[in-house]
């Protein structure tokens, strides 16, 4: 659609090599330059869930509750429970963090489901190059996520075993003898490391392919209306089933580094 | 893959939005909940608690209803025996009374004939005089005659 529209020469590839684009600014070269509509997104709807929450929460009634009250605490109660059900100890963190993670990752996995031209070509008027609209087709924004929880994990990790304990749960495993040391390093670490990395690509990976499929089925012409609208009813299982699967693996995560052996 | 400071960006971002909802969404919204979950549990509770006094009440107000049933047949018992025995005395003062109008009427019957007797000796005296003197014609002396017509009388 927008390929004609744009009056230049625009190839199936270029069309989505633009839409794949972000919109940076600073050093390209180095590490020091930010995807700033991946930023503004992710920070805009996580003050969205922020204000709608805080709203809510702050006007909570014991009585009876209005609608938009029982759609957060039904929300709520059932983070509650999941956490409930995994995470047997005692954290004033661990709920309030997945709440977070759960409602912040379906609000921004959600903005998929916006037709993929509207909102670059809205932007494109107005002036500005390159847009992306879904945070969680960026990278950097589900690894920093997964990364803070890896950062959580370690910091529960010494917490609660010492760092004494927890230098050994990364030695004597999964053989117990001082030979295997090495061995045990290696396996562990990497382990340890594969935790956080898979967390955060495994999001990525599902909504950029979710994204891929509509700038594909945006490449087909006038067939696309049905067919996106049959991919965007089956994204939406992919929208909450990222967001609970994150937040289910990060619950987990903790829980096992709480856990004493 | 291109990573860059979005990474800290983000990081820094869902540190805050962790903490804002940690202290202002979390604890407000849960204690809302669960304030209600004891409101609930309460009125059910309560609701229970009504129900058994319910029973309670019935199963009292039954056992009242049964009591007051044998109290009023005691009663009206008690009322019937009473009754009969109003009823006898009645009737044995009826019987007394009976006997005393019987016995004062004989009483009376007996005098009455008392003085028809007497007047009736009086009247035979006077006539047996008047016959005597008929009788007897003139010669007969009134008083010496009074004597046996007296004695005459006195054997009637």
């Amino acid at each position: 659609m927008s390929a004609s529209d744009t009056g230049e020469a625009l190839t199936s590839g270029s069309y989505i090599m633009h839409h794949l684009h972000n919109l940076q600014i600073g050093d390209v070269n180095t590490f020091w330059h930010i995807n700033l509509d991946s930023l503004i997104f992710s920070v805009g709807l996580g003050i969205l869930f922020c204000w709608l929450f805080g709203r809510v929460a702050k006007k909570a009634t014991t009585g009876v509750p209005g609608k938009l009250q029982c759609l957060v605490e039904m929300t709520v109660e059932f983070v509650d429970g999941t956490v409930k059900d995994t995470f047997h100890g005692k954290s004033a963190l661990i709920a309030p963090l997945s709440l977070t993670i759960f409602v912040w990752i379906i609000l921004m996995n959600t903005m998929d489901l916006i037709p993929v031209d509207w909102l670059p070509m809205a932007s494109q008027m107005a002036g500005v190059e390159y847009m992306r609209v879904v945070p969680t087709t960026d990278p950097n924004i589900t690894l920093a996520m997964s990364f803070s929880v890896f950062f959580l994990m370690i910091f529960y990790s010494i917490k609660i075993k010492g760092l004494g304990g927890f230098a050994k749960e990364l030695t004597m495993q999964p053989f117990n003898h001082w030979a295997f040391i090495p061995v045990n390093l290696v396996m562990e670490v990497v382990a340890l490391i594969a935790k956080p990395v898979s967390l955060g690509l495994r999001l990525f990976g599902n909504m950029y392919a979710g994204e891929m499929i509509f700038f594909l089925i945006a490449l087909i012409g006038v067939f696309q209306l049905p067919l996106h609208f049959v991919w965007a009813v089956f994204h939406i299982m992919v929208v909450l089933l990222q967001a609970f699967i994150f937040m289910m693996l990060t619950i987990v995560y903790l829980s096992m580094a709480c856990e004493d052996h | 893959m291109n990573l860059n400071a979005t990474l800290l960006g983000q990081t820094i971002a869902f540190a805050v939005f962790v903490i804002f909802c940690m202290k202002y969404i979390w604890p407000p919204l849960m204690s809302a909940i669960e304030d209600r979950q004891a409101k609930i549990a309460d009125g059910l509770a309560s609701a229970e608690r009504a129900t058994k006094d319910l029973e309670l009440a019935q199963a009292s107000a039954t056992d009242q209803l049964k009591d007051a049933k044998a109290e009023a047949g005691a009663i009206v018992d008690a009322a019937n025996k009473r009754k009969a025995q109003i009823v006898d005395e009645a009737k044995t003062a009826a019987m007394a009374e009976r006997d005393k109008i019987i016995a004062s009427g004989y009483a009376e019957v007996e005098a009455e004939r008392n003085r028809a007797k007497e007047d009736l000796r009086q009247q035979v005296a006077t006539l047996a005089i008047a016959g005597a003197e008929k009788i007897l014609e003139r010669s007969i002396d009134e008083a010496a005659a009074n004597d046996i017509v007296e004695k005459l009388v006195g054997e009637l």
